[in-house]
């Protein structure tokens, strides 16, 4: 058994087919990269899994558990956490409110939450804004905060959708520490991103799509050799 | 910090001894109109200024629970007080019905069906007259003559609201539903069920709103369709009074009640009789200026933008503006 797997996973939109038949499979405390070219529908896997879209037909298997038509918020009680490409601050609350109301999915205790929220956001080194206004964080911070914000939730499975998009090289260099960091304490992490020094970095497999097909899959170094890739990204010769 | 406890301090002794200060009918009356709006616009705001889901109907809960009172002298044959009791619990029957036909839609879809379900209440109302005699309404006897009774009853179930609406908001509750009014969508991927949620959020707006309903019931003595359901006094009023205090906050309402309410009477009495009796036409006009004002300068209600108000009569217009929360 898998500790996370896609079995055919297939979407479609009316006549647009945006996820054709994906099977993967993630292992515990792994980074799974999931790369490919705009619109190859990476963000469509993960609203998939997520709940947020309904499958038209595969299946998707989380510690053997069927996920298939759970609703977006009872996925996330099981234990797989999201963030957004584009981000969803709670932008009328501050940071640590936003951090707790994720927290509040594990306690109905609002000191328990809130000591959770503290050091969620001790960990993503966000405590010194902790009482800024959401909407008022850079694009770097709101990153951070929406990974902060999953992380409360205590998933074992995070789908990270694009966290390093729009960020300076200094930056992303933090952020690919932060995502170390959170699969160090054992959280298994599937991770879209366009940005390849990062996706190179940091995972152990990687996932290529295109047109919602695989084209490649292996090692960071297999797939970035791959001609297929190669084509995807950059065009035939 | 410590001025504003005192000052809240303050208008509560003060609310506490108004009926023994003032005798006239005339002000308690008004004072009592006052809290009962405390109570309903609250309720309004925990629903729409804290979770997002902004109701054009709660007039539907106001009749249902004002009908309950009226409907235990008429076809139960006890006592209207009764009604206090059940109108909590029948209101939030209808609620939950309505709740599971509207959080189906979201945004505008949202508000109008709400205005919609409230209509059809009225004009059941209306029309099912084995039931609630129409348009004749009904008429019961009052228990008390001294209005000193009722205000305390206003100010304990006005004061029990607020101080529910306020436990609620720093309990886990509250946290889900402020995240659902901020991004659904967001709320969903943190765990959060929307559909419970704002079924819980509505369902305890709507135990406060029918209560409000049975109390009017039992004071004024005559309810009819065209009152306890109606979309201007009743549903548009709660917006108002939820808008102008300052949605999204625990003493917004509060204020807006009381301001709302002595506007109101100000102009129906043609300002307590100095102009001619054509000026109490004008309290429509003069509600519309208000909003306008209101939303162009203050968005967030008197309170919310509380330091907007005060820099009006400081004289350092230089001072920042700090951000308020919510």
């Amino acid at each position: 058994m898998h500790f996370f797997e896609t079995q055919h996973l297939t979407k479609a939109f009316g006549g647009l087919i945006a996820v054709n038949d994906v099977s993967f499979q993630v292992e515990k405390a792994e980074i799974h990269g999931l790369i490919g070219p705009n619109g190859s529908g990476k963000t469509t896997v993960f609203n998939l899994i997520n709940g947020y879209y309904p499958i038209t037909s595969g299946t998707i298997l989380f510690e053997g558990k069927e996920l298939n038509s759970l609703p977006t918020w009872k996925i996330c009680k099981l234990g797989i956490g999201r963030t957004f490409q584009v981000v969803k601050p709670l932008r009328r609350m501050t940071v640590l409110d936003n951090v707790m109301a994720s927290a509040f999915n594990l306690t109905t205790k609002r000191d328990v939450a809130k000591e959770k929220a503290l050091e969620i956001l001790e960990f993503c080194e966000l405590s010194k804004k902790q009482d800024y206004e959401a909407k008022g964080l850079t694009i770097g911070d709101r990153k951070r905060l929406e990974i902060a914000r999953a992380l409360a939730t205590g998933p074992r499975l995070l789908l990270l959708d694009e966290t390093m998009a729009g960020l300076t090289p200094q930056e992303q260099a933090e952020g690919v520490k932060l995502i170390r960091k959170i699969r160090d304490s054992g959280i298994t992490i599937i991770i879209v991103e366009h940005i390849m020094q990062v996706i190179m970095n940091i995972c152990d497999r990687i996932l290529c799509i295109n047109y919602g097909q695989e084209i490649a899959r292996g090692t960071p170094v297999e797939v970035a050799n791959n001609r297929e890739v190669i084509e995807a990204y950059l065009g035939k010769e | 910090m410590k001025s504003s406890h005192w000052s809240k301090l303050s208008v509560v002794l003060l609310l506490a001894v108004f009926p023994i200060i003032v005798p006239s009918d005339y002000y308690r009356h008004i004072f009592i109109m006052a809290l009962m709006w405390v109570v309903i616009g609250s309720s309004w705001n925990l629903l729409a200024g804290y979770t997002g889901q902004i109701s054009f109907g709660h007039a539907a809960f106001f009749g249902v629970g004002a009908y309950t009172a009226g409907l235990c002298v008429t076809k139960l044959h006890i006592s209207a007080w009764w009604g206090m009791l059940l109108a909590g619990p029948v209101s939030m029957l209808v609620a939950f019905l309505i709740g599971c036909v509207c959080f189906r839609l979201r945004g505008p879809y949202f508000n109008l069906a709400t205005l919609a379900i409230a209509e059809i209440f009225r004009l059941t109302a209306i029309v099912w007259r084995d039931l609630t005699d129409g348009m004749q309404g009904i008429l019961i006897m009052r228990t008390f003559r001294n209005k000193a009774y009722y205000y305390y009853l206003a100010l304990i179930l006005a004061a029990a609201c607020i101080y529910a609406i306020y436990r609620v908001m720093r309990s886990k509750w509250g946290y889900y539903f402020v995240a659902i009014r901020e991004d659904q969508d967001a709320a969903e991927s943190m765990g959060i069920s929307a559909f419970r949620y704002k079924t819980f959020s509505l369902l305890i707006s709507s135990f406060f709103t029918g209560l409000a309903g049975a109390f009017y019931m039992n004071y004024m003595g005559f309810i009819d369709p065209e009152v306890v359901f109606s979309l201007y006094f009743i549903s548009i009023m709660a917006i108002l009074v939820a808008i102008i205090g300052g949605a999204g906050t625990i003493w917004g309402p509060a204020v807006g009640a009381f301001i709302m309410v002595l506007l109101q009477e100000t102009f129906r009495s043609s300002f307590f009789g100095i102009f001619p009796k054509w000026v109490s036409e004008a309290h429509a006009l003069a509600f519309g200026l208000l909003v306008i004002f209101v939303i162009r300068y203050m968005t967030n209600g008197i309170v919310g933008d509380w330091v907007k108000v005060q820099r009006l009569w400081s004289k350092n217009k230089e001072q920042p503006l700090a951000s308020t929360g919510s």
